[in-house]
């Protein structure tokens, strides 16, 4: 597959126009199907590319949440090596599946699932990419369903897989080293990083998200503060009734602007950093996948071994059962040759999936910050302006 | 923006346990609010003062910054600036800030008792206010002692003794600074006497009693509440422009040893000694001199049962008979400013627990900020330690960033919670001053209910008198038990007279001294309101000010990662 980027300088020579080839995916117009138990959400997927393997300038299909599920599941069994970009969870509880923030910011997280596909340069080319942009309903809906059977690993199967990575990681740490295991000190580090990684981001997304039920208390407490010094008002005389109307109309004022601000802190800091732990489980997965490609070259090879003692025994006694276990001897050895390149390649990748890793983040995190910082000082500037706005009312109030 | 300019100090305490870093990476805003003299040329980067260099090139509000400053200082008197202009760079360019402002004002608490009936209750360790006629108390020193007196068995009863210690310029005392020791039977016992003295004043209302006394006594935490409580109440006593001149109190401060204040109402001796006249009088005994104090006082139990029952009886008769009582509150004003007070009683008590909430919800903000923040630094370190590629220590360095701002953020949030329950303690204050007026209030009906009484014991007197005359009057030559017995019953009526005249007096002053505190009252709270929501709103200010500065900075360095068209 040629190598594609879409930098604007490689053009393909099938390209129809002499434009740089682009894909621009965007998830948007949320809307609730079905009723009941059966209720779902679908969002319009919409497509603009100029890419010869797409049908035309711009197609719109509707998709829900299990089609990108499935998305996800054919890109990680066919990509072993790279980062799969993270899907939003799957809500737990039933209360919020339907409310407009929850919906929101599914929307927003699945926006930008498609979109690191489609800018990843190896998984932008991928069929299943293709399929999930344009297949009618009826398509998806039948490769969906396929699904269920060979290709999709049981959440069971990959939490046994991160205990077993868990507990190699800790053995090895230990210096119990069994020997299935890459003997590889970059490697060890870097599992050792992403395991302390996700405990860290764990907290900080714990605190961020009571750092936003935090302001929405504030909040209600202004307002019902506000409330409660306009009733005082009312009972006081002239000039002091006037300066606690004003007092109680600025602090509901006010509870408007952190209400707001809780809302603009869960969408632009606490979700980036929900998304930034879910990168990580992404990357335990690779990782996991990783292990299993090195135990299954490391059996392969070990099988290869025996049956070629086995074989030699064979000759030895030339066995009319040679020429058979030749060709099983061989058969194996292209297996093993095989789960040899398979493991080198998912680790050739991994290197340089770490290094895209760590840019991306970088970038995701100082926008994440950089709206946390520009949120909190807007707030802080719009509470200092509605109090000093107040001053000059209480200073001509008290002198009256 | 990538690039990181080292805060040299903060980055050496980097690797510090998290609460030595949240102390230490806050140095700069210690120094600023503790030494406000020197503008901050030294840290380009440090945010403490709003008006130091943020914005580094502007050189013209870097020098306009010190001169402001001097200029704030010598308006000590009149820390609450009116700003004259706006601009996007409003906390540069306002000298001086309300950030500042804040931190002058509570520094020493001065400022919110500038007002002419608080100077006197300041603190001891500042220099007087320049009030000419000040009394300035404090509590200090708790003790326990042995009560020798009671103690048959060994570790009897013990007590604490506090040292109270007043500072004044008042003529009535004997000297300018002394102290005396009392134990908190004594203020009970200050209280009571006030309020049988000062009838119909806004008495401040004395700290509880602890029913488990003695158990509770040992507690540290229970002695140092109390004497803090005794504090605020014997400075609210020197705050009342009356009391502050009664010889209770006087005797109280100045008296070493024990209080000369004698209960005038002991119940137990003026039973025993049967002095107690009125109820013989009204039970139509032998005349003698009547002790019209007595009338003066309201009816309490034990020694004036049988008046007590009187003036139940009579305000049953003013509830439910159908007939008028002979006097009633005819004050209209009163009856409208006595419901206004209801009202208002209702209303502080509400926005005082709506302040309470708020300055909870203030407090957990900032407990949460500071979580984050802590999080953020740990997060630093360890991308730090295990940073593999460069993308790794830019997105450390930025995190920094954010975790120094979020901590530096938590502890302002605990500064302004701490400042703005000084402010609106000002509300409980008041909702403990309705007690007062309540109190008086009922001092004012009672007085009434006693002369209401003595009209009715009048009245029936006199028709009492009446029947025996006609009784008497059909009976040839007289019936000399009959005149003996009207004799009798008019001198009680006499006896009864005066003090009817007693009681109205009393009553009418009562009604009066009402008035005056009602008036002060109205005008004190007006001032104390008033200042107390300047206080609050300056500090808002203030804070979110110097808050906007920190995320400013923040917001600046990772200016580089904003979308386009953000």
């Amino acid at each position: 597959m040629q190598q594609r980027s879409f930098s604007g300088v490689s053009q393909s020579p099938r390209s129809p126009s002499k434009q740089p080839p682009y894909l621009a995916v965007s998830v948007t117009d949320p809307a609730k199907m079905g009723n009941g138990v059966q209720a779902y959400i679908s969002y319009k997927v919409i497509t603009k590319t100029n890419l010869p393997e797409y049908q035309g300038l711009e197609k719109i299909v509707i998709r829900r949440y299990s089609d990108f599920v499935w998305l996800r599941d054919r890109l990680f069994e066919k990509y072993k090596g790279i980062f799969i970009p993270p899907l939003p969870e799957k809500s737990t509880v039933e209360k919020f599946r339907f409310t407009a923030e929850f919906i929101e910011m599914r929307r927003q997280a699945l926006d930008i699932f498609v979109n690191r596909i489609a800018s990843h340069h190896e998984l932008q080319q991928s069929e299943d990419l293709r399929i999930f942009l344009q297949a009618d309903e009826q398509t998806m809906e039948r490769a969906r369903s396929q699904e269920s059977g060979i290709f999709k690993k049981k959440p069971a199967d990959l939490m046994q897989i991160f205990k077993d990575v868990q507990s190699r990681v800790s053995d090895v740490v230990l210096g119990k080293e069994k020997p299935v295991e890459e003997l590889n000190p970059d490697f060890e580090k870097l599992k050792r990083y992403v395991f302390e990684l996700e405990d860290h981001l764990a907290e900080a997304q714990k605190h961020a998200y009571r750092l936003v039920k935090r302001h929405r208390e504030l909040g209600q407490s202004l307002s019902d503060f506000g409330r409660a010094v306009k009733l005082l008002g009312a009972c006081e005389g002239e000039a002091l009734g006037k300066a606690f109307a004003e007092l109680g109309a600025k602090s509901e004022m006010l509870s408007v602007k952190l209400q707001k601000e809780a809302q603009h802190l869960l969408m632009n800091f606490e979700e980036p950093l929900k998304d930034y732990v879910r990168a990580v489980h992404s990357v335990k997965g690779t990782i996991a996948e990783r292990a299993a490609a090195f135990r299954q070259h490391c059996e392969l090879a070990e099988t290869i071994k025996l049956k070629e003692i086995d074989l030699n025994k064979l000759r030895l006694t030339r066995s009319e059962r040679t020429a058979d276990a030749e060709h099983e001897y061989e058969e194996l050895k292209a297996d093993g040759e095989e789960a040899r390149r398979r493991f080198e390649t998912i680790v050739r990748l991994m290197n340089e999936e770490m290094v895209r890793f760590q840019e991306e983040k970088t970038l995701d995190m100082g926008l994440a910050f950089h709206e946390f910082a520009k949120g909190q000082s807007r707030l802080a500037n719009g509470i200092a302006d509605a109090w000093r706005s107040l001053l000059p009312k209480l200073e001509a109030c008290s002198s009256s | 923006m990538m690039g990181y300019e080292n805060q040299g100090h903060e980055e050496a305490h980097l690797y510090a346990t998290p609460e030595e870093m949240e102390s230490l990476v806050l140095t700069d805003n210690d120094d600023s609010s503790h030494h406000q003299s020197q503008p901050n040329h030294h840290h380009p980067l440090s945010s403490s003062l709003p008006f130091a260099a943020q914005i580094p090139t502007d050189d013209d509000h870097l020098l306009a910054s010190p001169s402001s400053l001097m200029h704030f200082q010598s308006q000590s008197q009149n820390p609450i600036p009116i700003p004259n202009h706006s601009s996007s760079f409003k906390f540069i360019l306002e000298p001086p800030s309300y950030a500042d402002a804040v931190f002058r004002s509570f520094d020493g608490d001065h400022i919110n008792e500038t007002n002419g009936h608080d100077s006197s209750s300041g603190d001891l360790s500042s220099s007087p206010p320049s009030t000419v006629e000040y009394l300035s108390i404090s509590v200090s020193d708790p003790q326990k002692e042995q009560d020798l007196a009671n103690s048959l068995v060994s570790g009897g009863n013990t007590y604490v003794t506090y040292l109270i210690t007043t500072r004044t310029s008042l003529p009535d005392f004997n000297g300018s600074e002394f102290s005396v020791r009392r134990r908190f039977k004594d203020v009970v016992t200050l209280s009571d006497r006030l309020s049988e003295s000062y009838r119909g004043f806004f008495i401040p209302i004395r700290p509880d009693k602890n029913v488990v006394e003695s158990q509770v006594m040992q507690k540290q935490e229970f002695v140092e509440q109390r004497r803090v409580a005794l504090e605020k109440y014997l400075r609210r006593l020197a705050a009342h422009p009356v009391i502050r001149r009664s010889d209770e109190l006087r005797l109280f401060l100045e008296v070493d040893g024990r209080l000369p204040l004698v209960r005038n109402t002991d119940v137990a001796s003026r039973m025993l000694d049967g002095a107690v006249k009125l109820p013989r009088q009204l039970f139509g005994e032998s005349v003698g001199a009547v002790d019209v104090s007595e009338v003066v006082q309201p009816a309490k139990g034990g020694r004036d049962l049988l008046r007590l029952f009187k003036e139940l009886k009579q305000s049953v008769t003013n509830d439910w008979g159908g007939a008028k009582p002979p006097v009633m509150e005819e004050d209209k004003e009163f009856l409208e400013k006595k419901e206004k007070l209801q009202d208002f009683e209702q209303q502080i008590s509400n926005v005082s627990q709506q302040a309470e909430s708020l300055v909870k919800a203030q407090q957990d903000i900032g407990e949460t900020m500071g979580q984050l923040g802590l999080a953020f630094v740990k997060l630093t370190k360890f991308e730090t330690e295990e940073a593999v590629y460069e993308t790794q220590r830019v997105r450390a360095a930025d995190m920094k960033s954010v975790a120094t701002a979020a901590v530096k953020a938590s502890r302002l949030y605990r500064e302004l919670t701490a400042q703005t329950v000084k402010h609106l303690d000002k509300l409980h204050e008041y909702l403990g001053a309705m007690l007062a007026v309540n109190q008086a209030f009922s001092d004012r009906s009672s007085a009434l209910l006693t002369v209401q009484t003595l009209l009715s014991e009048l009245s029936s007197l006199h028709l009492r008198i009446e029947k025996l005359e006609a009784a008497s009057s059909k009976i040839f030559g007289g019936d000399r038990s009959r005149i003996r017995k009207i004799d009798e019953l008019k001198e009680t009526i006499r006896a009864t007279e005066d003090a009817k005249s007693c009681a109205i007096r009393e009553y009418e002053r009562i009604k009066e001294n009402n008035k005056n505190e009602l008036e002060r009252l109205d005008k004190e709270r007006h001032d104390d309101f008033f200042n107390m929501l300047k206080g609050f709103v300056v500090n808002q200010a203030g804070y979110a000010e110097k808050m906007a500065s920190v995320w400013d900075m923040v917001a600046e360095e990772t200016n580089g990662y904003a979308k386009d068209g953000s």
